[in-house]
């Protein structure tokens, strides 16, 4: 029983780091309507840029500022050369040229650090610390930690603040947000500068976890199943999203994994996440599509 | 228009009320449409004409009351169900198929009449190709009839807005239907292009002897092409009778343009 | 001047109809079909024949595919190679386990199979639009390869989920050499891309398209939504199904697990996209260029960064080149090299006058 509650919890928590990629992720298609497939690149860009920057001397602290702006750099130069001028397209198009920005920054963050596996120590221990009886990891409770303030930080944000109102007008109707006076280029550049020191931060936990290697791109594919249990736009849904996958991801792969031959941990999620769409095409969180004839 | 005899009744809508959440879109409706009848719908705006006309072809199902469509009494039917049975429509949003060519655009208005299947299609030469031609003349017929022969290839993203709503009349005419349920079909027209609509509606109510159902705001149409008019407001029917007496009917005066409050008749005392 | 229409009167429906209706059109198909079944396997060379024009046709067969589902119906998905990778095993069992099966038979028994998967991924889209769907298409993807790679008997208990399929034999007739396998692959890639364009301007295809632009409307109307979409997962499955199998039997001759992977979902995606959503031209187009690109960049960037580059560095630059190019398309011409070859046909038109 123990052993199950360990497992449990470790899934719980670990589910707190899939939701720490799916807020980039809600941030963008909730305030612009589109979904970025490069999430999963800016994770592997922003950690392996911080990576970079410690080996040439940089103190964590400066490399950290210095990840950060190259993001905010990054952000900016998509605003301007890619969404601008698809305003208005359709959303399978905006799509598509977030996974031409995909290839696009793989390539050049690649290039320019090399692809080299490199370690990312956070002075986090990975030491287990017993409570009640359960052994939990230090390192997930400082990232279930991080995702709750950032999590807190942004539904605050959008819900109270004027800049946040006007994001969710944007992501409703570009041509309205348009009409009625909001900067659509200024809201753009900051929440997709917003979605990249997430990234960042995503980035560190995770790289510090698997390394910063290529591989880091995949973990995008895991928050999927996250965006569909919690909804595409719900920043909350992400938290849940987060944990229900995180838990059962692990509950599976223990007690049910040994049974059909393992490896199963990249499908199940999905599946269940399919099956849950069945029952709530819109997620848990998501917003009821209306159709008006 | 006047001295029209009035054929069975078609459609018979009974007791009908509808709501969404808390909002009562439609209260006990009651009317009834002959065949060959031109029936307008008016009323001020939320007045639920056009859930009306939903849950008479099936989109909405009423929570009460019933309606009895050539012969057969239901509360709901699928929308497919009710194209089918020969009821098409027009809707106030264009729900025209902007990717495609104002000729592919009548053509799906045949899709229930074409029996072919896919693997015959693929193939094309033989029974497919047959009934394609045979359709597309159909197909032309209407286009002649509303006379949209010139922009047949053109898609229909391209169009102005009044020959929009007239390839969706198309499409609904290419049904070959009984009953033909038009929602606003000329609002945002100039003159002229109502004036051609009213043409084309009386034309298909005349010569191809299609029941027509129209929610309408111009008054000057209504009068002129509807045999018979129903007021609803606040998804009420507060009026039911010919153009001439709805006009008069002291209700659907004071719904339309309001009654005058103590207040209103002060100030009007006060700078008179 | 060439490509005038002056003169050229259609009379009857069937004239109109035609899918080539203006006659220089027809004379070039006729000119094309002629080199590509006859001249090509003449004068190519056997390093063009195997390694361009066979996975150009292979694909382009699934990017036809992948157009019915996503071009004219409007779903989206991310799980072609998956089917692609079904029609592959599923032709090398049915060669393996059912004696003396004709070869075209197994193709087409492959696409059906592949077809029946793709109708079971299909169900959900009835509840499920837009990226939800995307997303149960990817999970189609993940399955299927776990599914390949762990379960033995599919790849005939080979270790590492490899298979190699038979040799091709029609009618007692050894389709061993680059001409023959060329020959063949072309043969079905033209019938197929004549089915699919037969589809798209007959009631099937209006049906699709409805459904793509608006759903609600076309219920009205009297057009069954599941069934169309069910009709265009599982047809478009079928040309994946049969992409695959040529891919094993023609093409490579053997199939890794990685071989359709989610980088080939997305190389068709990319194909259909960059070649024109909605059209049948845009297969072959978009499965062309994103054959010739990457040998074009590497050629190019070759000739311009003489000294030795780090290892990789090519490829990482000829990625971000990529991206960018895509980018780029899709802000220029979003409608892709069809809608390109459009544009010049009706320039064309009107030459030497400028409009």
């Amino acid at each position: 029983m123990a052993f199950f509650v360990e497992v449990l919890v470790s899934g719980l928590l670990a589910g707190f780091m899939y939701s720490l990629v799916a807020l980039g992720f809600v941030l963008i298609y909730k305030a612009s309507g589109v979904f970025n497939f490069a999430q999963g690149a800016m994770v592997f860009a922003a950690a392996v840029t911080y990576a970079g920057l410690v080996s040439l001397g940089w103190s964590a602290w400066v490399a950290f500022a210095g990840s950060l702006l190259a993001m905010v750099v990054f952000a900016l130069a998509t605003e301007r050369f890619v969404l601008r001028p698809l305003v208005n397209q359709p959303q399978i198009s905006l799509f598509m040229a977030t996974i031409g920005l995909t290839f696009v920054l793989e390539g050049l963050s690649q290039s320019v650090w090399g692809s080299e596996v490199r370690g990312l120590d956070l002075g986090i221990p990975d030491s287990p610390l017993e409570l009640k009886g359960i052994l939990v990891s230090k390192f997930d409770l400082v990232a279930a930690g991080t995702a709750a303030v950032l999590v807190s930080v942004l539904a605050f944000f959008f819900q109270k603040t004027r800049v946040g109102r006007a994001l969710r007008a944007v992501a409703d109707d570009h041509q309205a947000a348009l009409s009625v006076g909001i900067p659509l280029e200024r809201i753009w550049a900051l929440v997709w500068a917003a979605a990249g020191a997430v990234a960042l931060v995503a980035g560190l936990l995770w790289g510090s976890r698997l390394g910063v290697q290529f591989a880091l791109t995949q973990v995008a594919f895991k928050a999927l199943p996250v965006l569909i249990l919690g909804g595409f736009t719900s920043i909350a849904g992400a938290i849940v999203g987060g944990l229900m996958i995180g838990a059962s991801e692990k509950v599976a792969e223990v007690y049910l994994g040994p049974l059909i031959g393992g490896g199963i941990e990249n499908w199940f999620p999905y599946v269940l996440a399919l099956l849950f769409l069945l029952v709530r095409p819109d997620g848990l969180f998501g917003e009821k599509r209306i159709e008006r004839v | 228009m006047q001295g029209k005899v009035p054929g069975p009744v078609l459609l018979e809508v009974r007791g009908v009320s509808l709501s969404f959440g808390g909002v009562h879109a439609l209260r006990e409706v009651d009317f009834h449409v002959s065949e060959g009848e031109v029936c307008a719908i008016i009323g001020p705006n939320g007045a639920g004409k056009s859930s009306l006309l939903n849950v008479i072809n099936g989109v909405y199902a009423p929570g009460a009351g019933t309606i009895t469509y050539a012969g057969q009494t239901r509360r709901a039917m699928h929308p497919h169900a009710a194209a089918a049975q020969g009821i098409a429509r027009t809707f106030q949003n264009i729900a025209l198929f902007k990717g495609m060519s104002v000729l592919d655009n009548v053509m799906t208005g045949r899709a229930l009449k074409m029996r072919r299947g896919v693997l015959w299609q693929a193939l094309y030469w033989g029974p497919a190709e047959k009934e394609e031609l045979e359709h597309r003349g159909r197909a032309e017929k209407i286009i002649d009839f509303l006379q949209i022969e010139h922009v047949r290839r053109t898609p229909v993203g391209r169009l102005a807005y009044g020959l929009q709503k007239r390839v969706e009349l198309a499409r609904a005419l290419a049904a070959e239907p009984r009953l033909l349920l038009l929602d606003e079909p000329m609002a945002g027209m100039n003159i002229e292009e109502k004036q051609d609509m009213c043409r084309f509606i009386l034309d298909a109510n005349d010569e191809l002897g299609v029941t027509v159902v129209l929610i309408e705001h111009d008054m000057a149409v209504v009068m002129d092409i509807a045999d018979r008019v129903v007021v609803l407001d606040y998804g009420r029917k507060i009026a039911d009778g010919t153009p001439a007496e709805v006009r008069a009917n002291p209700e659907v005066i004071a719904a339309y343009l309001g009654v005058p409050t103590e207040a209103d008749e002060r100030a009007v005392a006060g700078a008179g | 001047m060439i490509y005038r229409e002056a003169g050229q009167f259609r009379t009857t429906y069937v004239a109109d109809q035609r899918i080539f209706p203006i006659t220089q059109d027809r004379v070039a198909m006729a000119m094309l079909l002629i080199v590509a079944f006859v001249v090509v396997p003449a004068a190519a060379s056997n390093y063009v024949l195997t390694a361009l024009l066979l996975p150009m046709l292979v694909l382009a067969i699934a990017a036809l595919g992948l157009n019915i589902l996503t071009g004219y119906a409007g779903q989206f998905s991310l799980g072609t190679a998956a089917f692609m990778s079904v029609g592959a095993f599923a032709a090398y069992n049915f060669q393996l386990r059912v004696p003396g099966i004709p070869l075209l038979v197994t193709f087409v028994l492959a696409g059906l199979v592949a077809a029946g998967v793709g109708l079971v991924f299909g169900l959900p889209s009835l509840r499920i639009k837009g990226f939800y769907l995307a997303v149960a298409t990817l999970a189609a993807q993940f399955f299927v390869d776990w599914l390949f790679t762990k379960v033995a008997w599919f790849s005939n208990d080979s270790p590492s989920g490899t298979i190699t399929a038979q040799p091709m034999v029609i009618a007692g007739l050894p389709i061993d050499s680059p001409a023959r396998r060329y020959l063949l692959v072309l043969s079905i890639a033209a019938v197929l891309a004549l089915a699919a364009k037969n589809l798209s301007r007959t009631a099937t295809g209006r049906a699709w398209m409805a459904v793509r632009d608006m759903d609600v409307a076309a219920e009205v109307i009297g057009i069954p939504i599941l069934r169309t979409k069910l009709v265009a997962f599982g047809i478009s499955s079928f040309y994946c199904g049969v992409s695959g199998a040529l891919w094993a039997f023609a093409y490579l001759g053997t199939v890794e697990p990685q071989a359709f992977d989610l980088q080939r979902s997305f190389q068709i995606l990319f194909m259909v996209i960059i070649g024109g959503l909605g059209t049948v031209m845009g297969a072959f187009l978009g499965s062309a260029f994103m054959l010739l690109f990457p040998l074009f960049l590497n050629w190019v960037l070759h000739l311009i960064v003489r000294t030795e580059l780090r290892p990789g560095l090519l490829s990482q630059l000829e990625l971000v080149f990529f991206g960018a190019l895509i980018i780029v398309f899709l802000v220029v011409e979003p409608r892709g090299l069809a809608r390109l070859w459009q544009i010049t046909k009706e320039k064309l038109r009107l030459w030497p006058f400028p409009h």
